[in-house]
């Protein structure tokens, strides 16, 4: 059972190895976090076009059932029966005027509520439900939605936040960028890692990794720690958004940094350089865009790759990172083959985002067996966790722990927030 | 013809035992000068979307993936082993032929662990070229999507 005096500091600046490693802390998180006031992104409104359309998908570890009904409206409740806790949908995706039960055919609407129950009055008069069983009782657990341009986010909390407090301005203005046009979806793609879904979380938060861990990123030049960036977050920094600035910085600065650090900075030249061609989209020069939401979704502009990401625990020990694949609706033929060739950059055979499979797996392995040890989050500083317009640094690490700890009940008495 | 057959026999068996033994110049060798290799999650196929994990479509694009793979990338240290199926000829069009193989990788840790890593079926067109077979274009349709850990060297 984890206490706050399980913090050996205020600032979050170490973070024991048993938070990852947990059982009961895991449970706990099901509950707390993302059956909690938390929001999570569950499916594009262009992934359910028509009235019928269906996806699963997952809140955490909670199976998830989001369509659209006949009047058009989107609703999304966890698929999983009333009546014995089966699955009720098993398809990933789909059209369907109701969601039926294999088990014994318990049938729901889109909006969830229980329609249909076979025999309820049983056969000639014998057997069936009893006459008081109330249908309006045993509907689907519902979750609240609310959409940003097209993208659907769900909570199980009737009384949380609205979304757009939830995220804050920093956040909600590049989701209104990132989604400034209708969306296609070109694909997706999984990744099952065997490492704690926290890991994770911290890696997408980590610019200080990045041009390290993923050394094609500074062997192909196309991001950099002496580029323009920074990150933004929300005022309780539990979310984050990581930028740098495309042709910002010059080759011989970077050669520089990197070899006072001893790093390789041996550039090498592609055969095919539209693997790392940038063309600006959005009126700026942002060729990393990364908008992390707490706890589990995450929005991805890599050059001209877009994705969206959703982090699903899978017990204790693994995570699927489930990545939707974009582009825009009115890309030009050459646009969608360029975003195709980008789409090499990410996902589980990413050429700059393949090693985040190893780099989390190796530290979930490492860690397990000493759950006092602890890891040390200091890149720019500890005390205050605030924005930063540089890059050499882990800062929203510490604000994820923060909103973590605050929501866990574990938030030792003048913690930093 | 029976020769033939033999040929693209040897083309699949080259295939999978240059990739296990890590010789990825010897194996890019198999490729034609222009060639296409991808490959794609079953879910997406399925749905029709074109994106893939892998989306090689120029031998250029084939060639810096394998250089990135040499020279940047850092991946589990594994060993891989190919087992191919037999290839079936789906359509012989003289300069062409079009052939499907099933195909399982399994990968071993360093520590001696093995596991299945990869199955799914290769969809691959061949031509004759230089002075044997080569792969004009080579799909693999991945059935395990969900990808245990990174996809770094080549299924």
């Amino acid at each position: 059972m984890a206490t706050a005096a399980i913090w050996p500091t205020l600032d979050y600046r170490r973070v024991p190895y048993r938070l990852y490693h947990d059982p009961e802390l895991y449970q706990q998180e099901q509950d707390h976090i993302f059956r909690g006031g938390t929001w999570s992104f569950l499916a594009l409104d262009v992934e359910i076009p028509h009235p019928g359309d269906f996806r699963a998908t997952y809140v955490g570890e909670t199976p998830i059932i989001i369509n659209r009904d006949e009047a058009g409206a989107v609703h999304a409740f966890v698929n999983r029966c009333a009546h014995r806790g089966a699955l009720v949908r098993r398809e990933l995706s789909g059209n369907a005027k109701s969601h039926t039960c294999i088990y014994h055919q318990w049938c729901y609407g889109p909006d969830g509520k229980l329609a249909a129950i076979p025999f309820r009055r049983g056969i000639g008069g014998k057997g069936g439900m009893e006459p008081g069983f109330d249908m309006s009782a045993h509907g689907l657990r519902r979750l609240k939605l609310s959409a940003v341009n097209g993208a659907w986010f769900g909570t199980f909390a009737e009384d949380s936040e609205t979304l757009e407090e939830y995220l804050g301005p920093a956040v909600l203005t590049q989701l209104h960028r990132f989604f400034d046009k209708k969306m296609k979806v070109l694909g997706y793609n999984r990744q099952r890692i065997r490492g704690n879904w926290k890991i994770y979380a911290e890696n997408t938060r980590d610019n200080y990794h990045a041009s390290l861990l993923h050394e094609f990123l500074v062997t192909f030049g196309l991001d950099r720690s002496t580029q323009v960036g920074g990150v933004k977050m929300d005022a309780r920094h539990r979310h984050s958004f990581t930028w740098a600035e495309a042709g910002s910085d010059s080759e011989e600065a970077a050669r520089r940094a990197y070899g006072e650090a001893h790093i390789r900075n041996d550039y090498l030249s592609l055969q095919e350089p539209a693997l790392v061609k940038f063309y600006p989209e959005h009126g700026d020069r942002l060729n990393i865009a990364i908008s992390t939401v707490f706890p589990a979704s995450v929005f991805v502009q890599i050059s001209n790759s877009m994705a969206v990401r959703q982090v699903r625990p899978r017990g204790l020990d693994e995570v699927e990172i489930f990545q939707t694949m974009l582009g825009y609706e009115d890309d030009t033929a050459e646009m969608t083959l360029h975003r195709l060739r980008q789409a090499n950059l990410v996902g589980p055979a990413g050429l700059v985002s393949m090693e985040d499979g190893e780099a989390i797996e190796i530290a979930h392995r490492a860690s397990r067996p000493d759950r006092d040890g602890m890891t040390v989050i200091e890149l720019g500083g500890g005390g205050e966790i605030s924005d930063r317009d540089y890059r050499v640094h882990d800062v929203p690490l510490r604000g994820f722990w923060s909103y973590y700890a605050e929501l866990m009940g574990i938030e030792p008495d003048g913690a930093v927030r | 013809m029976i020769a033939d057959r033999l040929a693209l026999y040897d083309l699949y068996a080259a295939y999978g035992a240059l990739i296990d033994a890590g010789d990825w110049n010897a194996w890019l060798d198999l490729f034609a000068a222009v060639c296409r290799y991808q490959i794609i999650p079953r879910e997406n196929a399925d749905l029709g979307l074109p994106a893939g994990l892998v989306f090689c479509d120029s031998r250029a694009v084939l060639e810096d993936r394998i250089m990135a793979l040499r020279e940047a990338n850092k991946y589990n240290i594994h060993w891989d082993r190919h087992m191919i199926g037999l290839p079936r000829v789906l359509e012989d069009a003289g300069v062409e032929v079009s052939v499907e193989a099933s195909f399982a990788v399994f990968q071993s840790d360093q520590e001696g662990g093995s596991r299945l890593f990869a199955t799914g079926l290769y969809r691959d067109r061949i031509i004759g070229e230089g002075e044997g077979l080569k792969f004009r274009d080579k799909t693999v349709l991945l059935d395990t999507f969900a990808v245990p850990s990174l996809l770094a060297t080549p299924l």
